[in-house]
């Protein structure tokens, strides 16, 4: 007698802890192997893209905070830097140092996020303790730059809002201190830990044809012995000025990448110590008063400051007609952002490149063959925020 | 490859007829093609060993809704080896299909899905084309710049019905575009002055 079987489809999602936001997975399982993978995206899209066309260039900046909100500043960057690339705007060296500064320090936070809810994902609850403690103080300075511990809001188009308040550069150098520390304690859990190994050495093995084929970056893409990193290869803003190690990892598979991300930190670490011996006092927005807005102080005095103020807050500024594709090395991967101007204040097009979407994508492909159990290990190595992914 | 220029030279005499236009600016190179060769110049750029164009960043499309071809669909090439990027274009009108790349870079399954979601631009032969970003049943294509900011339907739950449901948008207050828009470079007569002075000068 022949029984017939049958495969199971399983809704892993929308509301699931370990699918890391609002994704609707719709496995198909054989047993309890997975034969099929089909994610569905969209729950959290906004309609960024759309509500940016409508918005001023200087309104559409906090939109940039909620894409990738774990790495809020490294999103601003790349809008800031294709504004400035159209304008032909200098922006000074202070300010050029404070956002490295601040876009490492976003490396860390999305960083310490990813590995430690991975090793949630596969059953360590102390990591993301310990993690989150260091999240809470990098955020602290969020705070004291931009106001806000997550939406920050602090690129401009020539430079950032305002300057560092005083004691913050102290506070970060201690901070340099003493997270190399933390990291050794998080890898003295994971790194050699055999229920860890067990759950991610030759879990969603990427090879480097395919991490070309499926547009990785990243991680992703360093993860599987490609030496990519738009930090060093097409530098932007300071980065050519700071020596920095890239990790590339060998086998392509899920520990590789967490290994990959630690020493990632431990680079980013090195970065702002550099940047903060490197950094000296001066302007740390452009002078075109054109572009920036002038401080609080002149407004009460200058004719000019006031008028500039006036139409930068109303109209904003006016950005030439010209298109560019800027990107930026994001934790995550590739983050670019393809601008049309048509000579008003208003963006005519803002094509937001994020790199989990293509990440995401490939997820039928990783999965194959693999277990349900390897499901949340394999998309907590991806890296995936809904933000970005959705828009 | 050294140079953007080496290379602009190399795709023109290489793709010849199948590229309208070059232009570099911004350290990129900026291509136009046609629909009908789109699948060759793709398949150049990736395969040829002096362009390497093997990765896809992303594709996307330009509504120009004034113009008689509407659309314009732009894809964004990066090659590693090279350390370049490119931009290919071209435009087509509404309701024209275009063909599926899905078979040169698989990546480009869900960008050419969201396309089709926000654009309503169909591809030709490709695998899976769905909706992706929008709702379940959503009607209409958002980024198509007549698509209103608003919207045209909401969403909520509905006590009497005991289910969440979809209705047309209310507002309690028109949405308002404010037109800030003013000569800030001053008055048009005073540009010409200048610009005719500039010429004599």
């Amino acid at each position: 007698m022949t029984k017939k079987i049958k495969n199971l489809n399983l809704n892993f999602g929308p509301q699931h802890p370990a699918a890391h936001g609002v994704l609707r997975l719709i496995l198909e399982l054989d047993g309890e192997i997975v034969e099929k993978a089909d994610p569905h995206i969209g729950l959290l899209h906004r309609g960024t893209e759309k509500l940016i066309e409508n918005k001023t260039y200087m309104q559409a900046v906090p939109y940039f905070d909620r894409l990738d909100y774990v790495a809020p500043m490294n999103q601003e960057h790349a809008f800031a830097l294709a504004i400035e690339k159209i304008l032909k705007l200098e922006v000074p060296i202070r300010a050029q140092y404070i956002r490295v500064i601040f876009c490492e320090i976003g490396r860390i936070l999305s960083h310490i996020l990813n590995v430690t809810t991975q090793a949630m994902d596969v059953g360590a609850l102390t990591p993301t303790l310990w993690g989150f403690e260091e999240r809470e103080k990098l955020m602290g300075f969020y705070e004291r730059v931009s106001g806000s511990r997550l939406h920050a809001n602090y690129f401009r188009a020539g430079g950032v809002h305002q300057d560092l308040p005083q004691g913050l550069e102290e506070d970060i150098s201690e901070f340099c201190e003493n997270f190399p520390n933390i990291i050794n304690d998080l890898e003295s859990l994971l790194t050699d830990n055999r229920i860890f190994k067990q759950r991610n050495v030759d879990i969603g093995v990427v090879t480097k044809q395919d991490a070309l084929d499926y547009s990785f970056s990243g991680v992703m893409i360093r993860g599987s012995g490609v030496p990519w990193d738009l930090r060093k290869s097409q530098p932007y803003d300071c980065y050519k000025n700071l020596d920095f190690k890239i990790p590339v990892g060998k086998n392509g598979d899920c520990y590789d990448r967490y290994l990959c991300r630690i020493e990632e930190m431990k680079e980013s670490v090195s970065i702002i110590k550099q940047c903060l011996s490197k950094m000296e006092k001066g302007p740390i927005k452009s002078l075109d008063g054109k572009i920036s807005p002038p401080p609080k102080k002149e407004i009460k005095q200058s004719m000019e400051a006031l008028i500039h103020h006036f139409k930068l807050f109303t109209e904003g500024y006016r950005v030439p007609k010209d298109e560019i594709y800027t990107a930026v090395e994001a934790p995550k991967g590739e983050f670019g952002v393809y601008l049309i101007s048509d000579g008003s204040s208003k963006p005519y097009k803002c094509k937001i490149r994020a790199p989990g979407f293509s990440h995401l994508q490939s997820m039928d492909y990783l999965i194959k063959g693999h277990m349900l159990a390897d499901v949340p290990a394999v998309l907590g190595s991806l890296d995936i925020v809904f933000g970005e992914v959705d828009r | 490859m050294k140079t953007l220029e080496d290379l602009e030279k190399k795709i023109n005499s290489e793709l010849t007829t199948k590229i309208n236009k070059t232009q570099i600016k911004h350290n990129q190179i900026y291509l136009e093609t046609d629909k009908d060769d789109l699948i060759d110049v793709c398949l150049f750029l990736k395969t040829n060993n002096n362009t390497k164009f093997k990765q896809l960043i992303d594709i996307t499309v330009v509504d120009y809704p004034e113009r008689s071809q509407r659309f314009e669909v732009v894809y964004l090439f990066l090659s590693h080896e090279f350390n370049q990027r490119i931009v290919l274009k071209y435009s087509i009108s509404e309701n024209e299909v275009i063909p599926s790349i899905t078979s040169i870079f698989p990546s480009a399954n869900w960008m050419e899905r969201e396309v089709f979601d926000m654009y309503g631009v169909s591809f030709k032969d490709h695998p899976d084309l769905r909706r992706i970003l929008t709702d379940y049943g959503f009607e209409g294509h958002p980024l198509r710049k007549d698509f209103p900011l608003t919207g045209h339907n909401e969403v909520r739950y509905s006590e009497d019905e005991k289910k969440v449901i979809n209705e047309p948008v209310k507002l309690e207050q028109n949405f308002r575009n404010f037109d800030y828009e003013s000569p800030w470079e001053g008055t048009k007569y005073i540009k010409d002055e200048i610009e005719s002075n500039d010429k004599k000068n």
